[in-house]
């Protein structure tokens, strides 16, 4: 087990470094000089772009300059985001709890619908029950998740008019402004800070906001995790430990639940990576369509400006947060299934 | 009796199964209706500018949607493009999206994995390694990085998830690679002197290229799907190109109407909007239909 785990850790640290790479030439197709205006403020400085070249090293070879780039960001420097006006690093952690919030709650509800008719679709199959999941699933798994935000606001936000864009109503966060000191932001989640702070009128209002995005979140999500549960329960339940089950007259419940459902999990697993990815992608669209200003909305803002720095910042996170759960979900399975511990 | 050829009625049995599966009928049917729109094109919405037919006519500049009339048969959205010339150009700029980005990335993974999964070794490390490292970021993150290195443009984003879409494949037809490279027939080929690569393309390929085959029906829908989002963000084409992202872009200040009549522009996103969901479902419906009739567990049950 501990040399598995070593091997997976170099492999992990040989990705991230290729990811790194793979970034910074990304950067780098920009001419010197493009990236040296990222330094210029005002159109009198502009002559000094040559002299800026020269002093920052930007036509140097690329492993001179790449590995400038990783001492820098190893010291926490990742550059000037011209979005927030801040610092990529610091302008990171203010927008990152509200995509961590907004995951923290639609996650749980995937997976639970997800098993749940995964597991009602393989027992019933090919019946009516697993005909409307599997149509629904390709249905979900079929709508772009910006339109469905925007449908989902068009109903609720025009028609309706119960739930708004946005992450606090306008009055709320205006509240905030004007007394930080009543109010102090221990997390950047405003459900769990209004709870800290002992204002719940704060944390009702931010899960108002948080219904439509998790809805759009959940439906769009739930399809692949719903899909794998499927065809796993069926794969399990034609085995013959399932027969022999059966034969010797043990309950419909104890087979489905106990016996087959907890081998039908394991797939589940191996796509839970990909479920993260999504997520990923998801909250991008989610962020943009519903104005909450999170990773997803600041990479959208700045992949329009050109904003560099902040791109190469939140691909290097996702690749880190990625990598990082891989790993943790082999382990994870190496330990539940000894089988592949043994290969 | 002369038995037809066994590819052949393989084949035959393939297309049964296929048709024998509604939702398949309902994926081509769809299918059908889009690819008539998109060849019929300029008959059914003749061009108004004959230098570049994607350009949307617009009489005037009111960024309010006007609701459907007789001029106008589906409105005109914010800036008074025609919703229905661009419905009908933008089923092109679908196609011309899907296949180009498919076709590419199909054939480089392809070609890196069969390459991976036959010759072992180093080479598969090598390549392998380099997939892993594509494959840490998401699709859609690193497509907008590159589409941001590179400058707008539908092209660019094109491109991009080209760039970004192929290492989907290399692992897909590199494992079934792995399964097939140690069976007699392929021994065989080696012993009697075939070169590598006519095993690889006349023994291997045509037994694995079925998953390739459900990908790609399912690619063209999620990269049709991520090209339009990105369009809708605004890295897509100039404004006023036939694009149905770009058109529900264009349309997403007037989600909410005026306060009597909250729904009053829904056709300025209901229309390219379903287009887009149409599209992918006929391409996700054809994709799980072959998913059911090449699978080898439930193809004969």
């Amino acid at each position: 087990m501990l040399a598995f785990i070593t091997r997976r850790f170099l492999l992990l640290i040989l990705v991230l470094f290729g990811v790194s790479v793979l970034l910074f030439g990304i950067l780098m197709t920009f001419s010197p000089e493009r990236r040296a205006a990222t330094y210029v403020s005002s159109p009198q400085q502009a002559k000094d772009i040559p002299k800026i070249i020269k002093q920052f090293g930007l036509d140097d070879p690329f492993y001179l300059q790449y590995f400038r780039w990783m001492k820098e960001v190893f010291k926490g420097n990742m550059g000037w985001s011209l979005v927030a006006s801040r610092p990529v690093w610091e302008a990171f952690w203010t927008y990152f709890p509200i995509t961590l919030e907004m995951n923290l709650f639609a996650a749980p509800i995937v997976l639970f619908f997800g098993i749940w008719l995964g597991t009602l679709s393989g027992i019933h199959r090919d019946q009516w029950i697993d005909h409307i999941t599997r149509i629904l699933a390709i249905i979900g798994w079929s709508l772009p998740t910006f339109l469905f935000a925007l449908v989902l606001l068009m109903i609720f936000y025009g028609y309706f008019q119960i739930f708004s864009p946005g992450v606090l109503s306008d009055q709320l966060k205006m509240f905030i402004m004007d007394n930080p000191d009543t109010f102090t932001r221990y997390t950047g989640m405003y459900t769990i800070d209004g709870i800290l702070n002992g204002r719940l009128e704060i944390t009702l209002d931010a899960l108002a906001h948080l219904v439509l995005p998790v809805m759009t979140y959940v439906i769009v999500v739930v399809a692949l995790n719903m899909r794998v549960m499927r065809s796993g329960m069926i794969e399990e339940l034609s085995q013959d430990y399932v027969i022999t089950a059966r034969a010797k007259g043990a309950d419909k419940h104890t087979i489905h639940i106990k016996h087959a459902r907890r081998n039908a999990l394991l797939p589940v697993i191996t796509v839970a990576a990909q479920l993260i990815a999504m997520s990923m992608e998801g909250s991008i669209a989610v962020e943009v369509v519903y104005n909450r200003h999170g990773l997803g909305w600041w990479l959208a803002e700045s992949a329009v400006q050109l904003d560099m720095p902040v791109l190469m910042c939140i691909c290097l996170f996702m690749g880190i947060v990625f990598v990082i759960t891989n790993l943790t979900l082999d382990i994870l399975y190496a330990y539940i299934d000894p089988r592949i511990r043994l290969n | 009796m002369p038995q037809p050829h066994p590819r052949l009625r393989e084949f035959k049995y393939t297309l049964y199964r296929i048709f024998r599966n509604p939702a398949a009928i309902i994926g081509f049917t769809l299918l059908l209706v889009f690819v008539t729109m998109a060849v019929l094109a300029p008959y059914i919405a003749p061009p108004q500018y004959a230098h570049n037919p994607y350009l949307m006519p617009h009489k005037g500049f009111s960024p309010t949607p006007k609701p459907p009339s007789a001029k106008n048969i589906f409105g005109t959205t914010s800036g008074q493009y025609d919703i229905f010339y661009g419905v009908v150009w933008g089923t092109r700029t679908a196609f011309k999206v899907g296949f180009f980005v498919v076709c590419i990335a199909g054939l480089v993974g392809v070609t890196l994995g069969a390459i991976a999964g036959y010759f072992g070794g180093i080479i598969d490390e090598i390549l392998m390694r380099i997939t892993d490292v594509m494959w840490a970021i998401p699709t859609l993150v690193l497509a907008m990085a590159i589409v941001v290195a590179f400058g707008r443009g539908l092209d660019k984003i094109m491109i991009a998830l080209a760039l970004v879409g192929w290492r989907w494949y290399v692992r897909v037809i590199r494992a079934e690679i792995l399964t097939l490279r140690d069976q007699d027939f392929v021994q065989a080929a080696k012993i009697m002197g075939v070169s590598d690569a006519k095993i690889i393309l006349r023994h291997i390929l045509p037994n694995a290229i079925y998953p390739v085959l459900i990908m790609a029906s399912m690619d063209m829908g999620s990269m049709v799907i991520t090209a339009s989002f990105m369009s809708f963000v605004g890295l897509g084409a100039a404004k006023g190109f036939a694009d149905w992202g770009q058109m529900v872009a264009l349309a997403r200040n007037y989600i909410v109407g005026p306060p009597d009549d909250p729904l009053k522009f829904w056709y300025a996103i209901v229309i390219p909007g379903g287009c887009i969901v149409l599209f992918v479902l006929a391409w996700n419906l054809i994709g799980d239909a072959l998913r059911d009739a090449f699978d080898p567990k439930v193809r004969r049950k």
